[in-house]
C-alpha cells in the first residue's frame, strides 16, 4: 500500500503551476492525508518549502531522483 | 491567522508584462491572500476574452535574442508577429502556462479583477470584449482596497 492518499503529477509544468496545482488536490482532501507530488522545475523546491510555510500544510519529506522533485505534503 | 491582502495595478498591455499580474495574484491566492488586481490604460488589455497580445523587441534591449538583429530590422513588418510566435512557442516547450489558463485560475480563486473606469471611456473599450465578473470602479475604489492591503504592486 501506497504511504500517500492522493498524487499529483506536475512534471513539465513550470512555475506557479505545480503550487496551483496542489493547491487545488489539496482542497479536495482531507484533514491529515497526505499527498505525492511529481514535479521537474527546479524552482519547485523552493517554493514548495515557501506554500507549506505560508499555509500550515506540513511538508513531510522532499527529494530528488533522475531529475525529479518529489514532495510529501500533509493537509492540515 | 488573518487574511492577508495583495494590491496589484497592471498597466501593461504585452504578452510578456501580462504574466506578472496573474502569477502573482493566482500564486497569492492559493497562498491564503484576498487579492484584487486593478486594469487601468494598457493593462486593460490583459481583460478580453480573446487575448491577442504582442512582444516587441524594440525599445526593449534587454529582450533575449537568437542571434543578433539590428534595431532597423527589427521595424520591418511582420518582425513582431515572428517574435511574439517565437516566444510563445518557447513558453509552450517550457511548460509556461499560458495567459489564458493563469486568468481562470485567478477567477476561480475569486481574485478580484477592476478594470479602471476612467480609461475604458477613454480608450472607448468595448466591455462586451471582456470576461465575466470584471468589476469597474476608480481610483478611489483601488484606494479601498489596497489602504488596507499588505502588498501593493505596480506593475
Amino acid at each position: 500500500m501506497a504511504d500517500f492518499d492522493r498524487e499529483l503529477d506536475a512534471s513539465g509544468l513550470n512555475c506557479p503551476l505545480p503550487i496551483l496545482r496542489a493547491k487545488k488536490t489539496l482542497a479536495d482532501m482531507e484533514s491529515g492525508q497526505v499527498l505525492h507530488i511529481i514535479a521537474t522545475d527546479p524552482g519547485s523546491v523552493k517554493d514548495f518549502e515557501a506554500f507549506a510555510k505560508q499555509t500550515g500544510n506540513e511538508l513531510m519529506s522532499s527529494g530528488e531522483e533522475g531529475g525529479k522533485f518529489t514532495f510529501m505534503m500533509k493537509k492540515s | 491567522m488573518t487574511e492577508k491582502k495583495l494590491a496589484i495595478i497592471a498597466t501593461k498591455g504585452t504578452l510578456d508584462w501580462a504574466y506578472p499580474p496573474f502569477i502573482l495574484a493566482s500564486t497569492a491566492a492559493a497562498l491564503g491572500y484576498e487579492t484584487e488586481i486593478f486594469f487601468t490604460f494598457y493593462g486593460l488589455q490583459l481583460l478580453k476574452k480573446d487575448l491577442n497580445l504582442q512582444v516587441s523587441s524594440l525599445g526593449n534591449p534587454g529582450m533575449p535574442m537568437p542571434m543578433p538583429v539590428p534595431v532597423l530590422l527589427q521595424a520591418l513588418p511582420g518582425m513582431q508577429s515572428m517574435m511574439t510566435m517565437m516566444m510563445k512557442q518557447k513558453m509552450k516547450s517550457k511548460g509556461v502556462a499560458s495567459l489564458e489558463e493563469l486568468r481562470d485560475l485567478c477567477q476561480e480563486a475569486e481574485v478580484r479583477l477592476v478594470a479602471c473606469q476612467m480609461t475604458v471611456d477613454l480608450f472607448e473599450m468595448d466591455t462586451k470584449e471582456f470576461v465575466e465578473g470584471v468589476e469597474y470602479g476608480g481610483a478611489a475604489t483601488f484606494f479601498e482596497f489596497a489602504g488596507e492591503s499588505d502588498i501593493c504592486l505596480y506593475i
